[in-house]
C-alpha cells in the first residue's frame, strides 16, 4: 500500500496547530494498482492538476491525504474508514471502479462525512433519509439520452441496439427506451454479447435483417469495436452511435476503419480546444489542461482526470461557504456544514458540466454536460 | 431466418467450433494420459494471442518473464528431487530440459523485441515461447501429486488457473489485444462471403486433427501415449515411463493451445483472462466425448460452436446459458448409458 501525502501541504506543523487555525483535510482514494489502475492513475493526475490549479480556500490551505485501494472494494472501505477515523478528514473523494466507489458510500453515511464520488454510481439515501455523497460524472441515462436526441435530429426513425450482456449493456438499453419513446424512435433489436465473445455474427445478422437506420452500441473500450467490425464485414453502411464508454484509444485502434464516423456523447472537456469561446467549459477546460501539463509534465485529452478536477472545484466552492458558517474544520459541525454547502452548490462551472446539487439528488448535471463528438481520422471532432 | 442467414451462421459456428476442437482435443489428450483436467488450457491459448500481439507491436511480451520464472522453479524442483535420490549424474540432462531448452525462445524473443519481424517468424516465436509453459507447470505442480485422485488433480488445476490468470494480469496488463488478420483474402462461394481467416481456422483444425491421428496410429511415441491412457500401471510394466509420456502430452497439448491462440487472435479481442471461457466451452465438447473419444470430442466442439452461433441470432442474451445447459442432457445421457466408470477408479 502506498501512502502518499500529496503536494500543497501547509508548513504549519501539527504541534502548533491551534484550534483557531485548523486546516481542512481531504481524503482521496484512487486505484494506483490492480485492474482499475488504468483509470485510477488518470484520477490521480487530475487531482494533481486540481491542486496545481488551486490549493486553498480563502486564506486556508488544504491538506490532501491520498491512499491507493488496489482496485479492491474492501481495501477502499478500509481506507475510507482509516481516513475518517485516524486522519479526521472533512471530505472523502474516490475512486476509480464503480464497485469500490459504491462500497465507500455506506462509510460516508455511517461516519457522517461528505463524499464526492468520481465514478458513475447510483447513491441511495441512508436510513434517516440523508445523503452524504454526490456523484460527479454524468448519469448513464443522460449519456444515452443525448445520443438518442442526436439520432432524432439526424433523421433516424428506427435503430438497432447491441450491447454487453452485463449491467452496462442494461443501463444503455434501459436508458435509451424512454428518450426513444419521447422522440418517437423505434428500437428494433436488443442484442447482447459478452466481453469474451469471439464473434457477434449472429447478432449482427439479426440487426441487419431488421433494416435499421442506425445502430446504437452499448459496449465499452476494446470489445466495443467487435460489433462495428462485424457490421462492416456484413456490408452495413449506416451511421453508428455510442456512449462515452467508447472514448478509448483501444476502441479506435482495434476498430480501425469500421468505427470511422461513429458519434458518441462526451463531456465537453474531451474536445475543449474545439469548443467555441462562448461555451461554458472552454475557459475552465483550457485552464485544466494547462494545470495538468504543469503538474504531470504531459498533455491530456481524457475525461476521467477532469472528474477529479471538477470534484476539487465543487469542494473548494462548498468549503468556502462552509467556512463562512464559523464551524471549525475537523469537527462534526464542519462536516455537516460542508455537506449542506455541497448539496446547495449552484451553477458551479466545471470542465464537464455546470453543477447544481440539491439535497434530494446525488446527481447534479444536466444536458449541458454532454456534447456530441464524431470520430474523424482517429480523432474526436466536436459536432455542435 | 432464411437460407442465407442460416448458412452464414453455420459457417460462423463451424469456425468457432474449430477453435474449440483444437482446445478440446488438447484437454482430452492431457486427461487421458495424466488424468488431469487441465483447466488453465484456455489461458495458454490466450497467452499465445497476447504474446503474438505484443510481438506485433514491437513490445517485449510478458511471456518471457513467465517462462523464465517457471523454468527456474521447475529446475529447482527437479534438482531437489534428483539430489534427494542422489542421482547427480542426471543433473545435466535436467538442466538442459528444464532450464536451457525453455529459455532458448525466451532469450531469442528478448533480443528480438523492438525489431520488426515478419508474420511467420512472429507466429513461430510465439508458439515456441508458449510451448514450455504446460510441461513446466506439469513438472512443478502435477508430477509431485501424479498418483492423487482425479478430484484432487481437478481442484489443483482450478487453483492453477486462478494463479495463471493472476500472473497473466501481472505480465500482460489489463488491456485487450487483437492482432492483424493472417490473411485478408475474401472468397465468394455461391453468393456467400467467406473470409480467408475462417478458412484458415478450419484448415488448421483439420490438419492438426489429421496429424494427431497419424501420430497416435503410426508412431511408437503415439502408441505409448495411448497405452498410458488405457492403463497407466500396465504401460509402466511394459517399460513406458508415465512421466515422459505426460511431458509429451503436455507439449502436444500446448502446441494445440498455441495454434488456437494464434488463430483466434485476429478474430476477437483477447484479454489476459479470456482463456477460461474458451477452455470451458471446449470442455463442454470434451464432456460430450466423455473425455476419452477424440472424434466425438471434435464433433461435440463443433456442435457447441454451432449452438453458440444460432443462439446468438435468436436469443443473444441467453447464449451462454444455453451453451452450458447443453451439459445437463449430455451428462444425463452419459451417466445413464455408460454407468460403469467406477471400476476404472477402483483400479488405481
Amino acid at each position: 500500500m502506498k501512502n502518499s501525502i500529496v503536494a500543497a501541504v501547509v508548513a504549519a506543523s501539527m504541534g502548533i496547530a491551534t484550534a483557531a487555525q485548523a486546516e481542512i483535510t481531504v481524503g482521496f482514494i484512487t486505484s494506483q494498482s490492480g485492474p482499475g489502475s488504468s483509470i485510477g492513475v488518470l484520477y490521480d493526475r487530475g487531482m494533481k492538476a486540481a491542486i496545481e490549479y488551486a490549493s486553498s480556500v480563502g486564506a486556508e490551505k488544504v491538506k490532501l491525504i491520498q491512499l491507493d485501494d488496489g482496485s479492491d472494494p474492501s481495501t477502499a472501505t478500509r481506507n475510507a474508514r482509516k481516513l475518517v477515523e485516524e486522519s479526521k478528514v472533512d471530505l472523502l473523494i474516490g475512486t476509480s471502479t464503480a464497485a469500490s466507489t459504491s462500497a465507500m458510500v455506506p462509510i460516508a453515511n455511517e461516519l457522517k462525512v461528505p463524499m464526492i464520488a468520481i465514478s458513475p454510481i447510483s447513491v441511495a439515501a441512508n436510513e434517516a433519509g440523508d445523503r452524504w455523497a454526490i456523484v460527479m460524472p454524468q448519469p448513464p441515462t443522460l449519456m444515452v439520452k443525448a445520443v438518442v436526441d442526436r439520432m432524432k435530429r439526424d433523421g433516424v426513425k428506427q435503430f438497432a441496439y447491441i450491447g454487453f450482456s452485463d449491467a452496462w449493456g442494461d443501463l444503455v438499453y434501459n436508458g435509451a427506451q424512454k428518450p426513444a419513446e419521447a422522440d418517437g424512435l423505434k428500437i428494433l433489436t436488443n442484442e447482447r454479447y459478452a466481453r469474451t465473445d469471439t464473434s457477434v455474427t449472429g447478432q449482427v445478422l439479426k440487426m441487419m435483417a431488421a433494416k435499421p437506420d442506425a445502430v446504437l452500441l452499448g459496449g465499452a473500450a476494446t470489445q466495443g469495436a467487435l460489433p462495428p467490425l462485424a457490421l462492416a464485414e456484413r456490408g452495413y453502411k449506416g451511421p453508428l452511435y455510442g456512449t462515452p464508454a467508447l472514448l478509448n484509444t483501444d476502441f479506435i485502434r482495434v476498430g480501425g476503419k469500421s468505427v470511422e464516423g461513429v458519434q458518441v456523447s462526451a463531456g465537453p472537456v474531451i474536445v475543449a480546444e474545439q469548443l467555441p469561446d462562448t461555451h461554458f467549459s472552454k475557459k475552465i477546460s483550457m485552464d485544466f489542461r494547462a494545470a495538468y501539463q504543469k503538474a504531470n509534465g504531459m498533455p491530456t485529452s481524457d475525461g476521467f482526470s477532469a472528474y477529479s478536477f471538477d470534484a476539487w472545484l465543487v469542494f473548494l466552492d462548498a468549503a468556502k461557504r462552509a467556512m463562512a458558517t464559523g464551524a471549525k474544520p475537523g469537527t462534526p459541525e464542519f462536516r455537516v456544514a460542508l455537506k449542506n454547502a455541497i448539496f446547495s452548490t449552484k451553477d458551479l462551472v466545471g470542465t464537464h458540466a455546470i453543477y447544481n446539487y440539491k439535497p434530494s439528488d446525488s446527481y447534479g448535471v444536466d444536458e449541458r454536460s454532454l456534447v456530441m463528438v464524431r470520430l474523424v481520422n482517429g480523432q474526436w471532432k466536436y459536432e455542435p | 431466418m432464411n437460407g442465407e442467414i442460416a448458412a452464414i451462421l453455420a459457417m460462423d459456428g463451424i469456425a468457432s467450433g474449430a477453435i474449440y476442437v483444437l482446445i478440446g482435443l488438447g484437454l482430452v489428450l492431457i486427461f487421458a494420459v495424466t488424468r488431469v483436467i487441465f483447466v488453465p488450457f484456455g489461458d495458454i491459448a490466450a497467452f499465445t494471442a497476447l504474446t503474438l500481439a505484443s510481438l506485433e507491436t514491437g513490445g517485449r511480451p510478458g511471456t518471457v518473464g513467465l517462462v523464465a520464472v517457471l523454468a527456474v522453479l521447475a529446475t529447482a524442483v527437479e534438482a531437489t528431487a534428483l539430489a534427494r535420490n542422489r542421482a547427480f549424474d542426471r543433473l545435466p540432462r535436467a538442466l538442459l530440459f528444464y532450464l536451457v531448452l525453455p529459455l532458448i525462445p525466451a532469450v531469442a524473443v528478448w533480443f528480438a523485441a523492438g525489431t520488426t519481424l515478419s508474420m511467420p517468424i512472429r507466429i513461430v516465436l510465439s508458439l515456441a515461447l508458449v510451448l514450455p509453459i504446460a510441461p513446466l507447470l506439469d513438472r512443478i505442480v502435477f508430477r509431485p501429486i501424479a498418483d492423487a485422485s482425479v478430484l484432487l488433480l481437478l481442484t489443483v488445476a482450478v487453483a492453477l488457473h486462478f494463479a495463471l490468470s493472476g500472473l497473466g494480469l501481472m505480465f500482460f496488463g489489463p488491456e485487450g489485444v487483437r492482432t492483424k488478420p493472417l490473411t485478408d483474402a475474401v472468397f465468394d462461394v455461391a453468393g456467400l462471403i467467406v473470409n480467408g481467416q475462417m478458412l484458415l481456422i478450419l484448415a488448421a483444425s483439420i490438419v492438426f486433427c489429421g496429424l494427431l491421428f497419424l501420430y497416435f496410429e503410426f508412431t511408437i511415441q503415439g502408441k505409448a501415449l495411448r497405452a498410458t491412457a488405457v492403463n497407466r500401471v500396465g504401460a509402466r510394466l511394459v517399460g513406458i515411463r508415465p512421466t515422459s509420456t505426460g511431458t509429451i502430452a503436455y507439449l502436444l497439448a500446448s502446441l494445440l493451445a498455441g495454434i488456437s491462440g494464434v488463430l483466434i487472435a485476429p478474430v476477437t479481442t483477447i484479454f489476459y483472462d479470456s482463456g477460461f471461457l474458451l477452455g470451458l466451452k471446449a470442455f463442454v465438447g470434451a464432456i460430450i466425448g466423455a473425455m476419452v473419444s477424440y472424434p466425438v470430442t471434435a464433433l461435440g466442439a463443433v456442435m457447441v460452436g454451432l449452438l453458440e452461433s444460432f443462439t446468438s441470432f435468436w436469443l443473444s442474451a441467453y447464449k451462454e446459458v444455453l451453451v452450458f445447459s447443453l451439459l445437463i442432457p449430455v451428462l444425463l445421457w452419459r451417466s445413464l448409458s455408460f454407468g460403469g466408470s467406477e471400476e476404472e477408479e477402483a483400479e488405481e
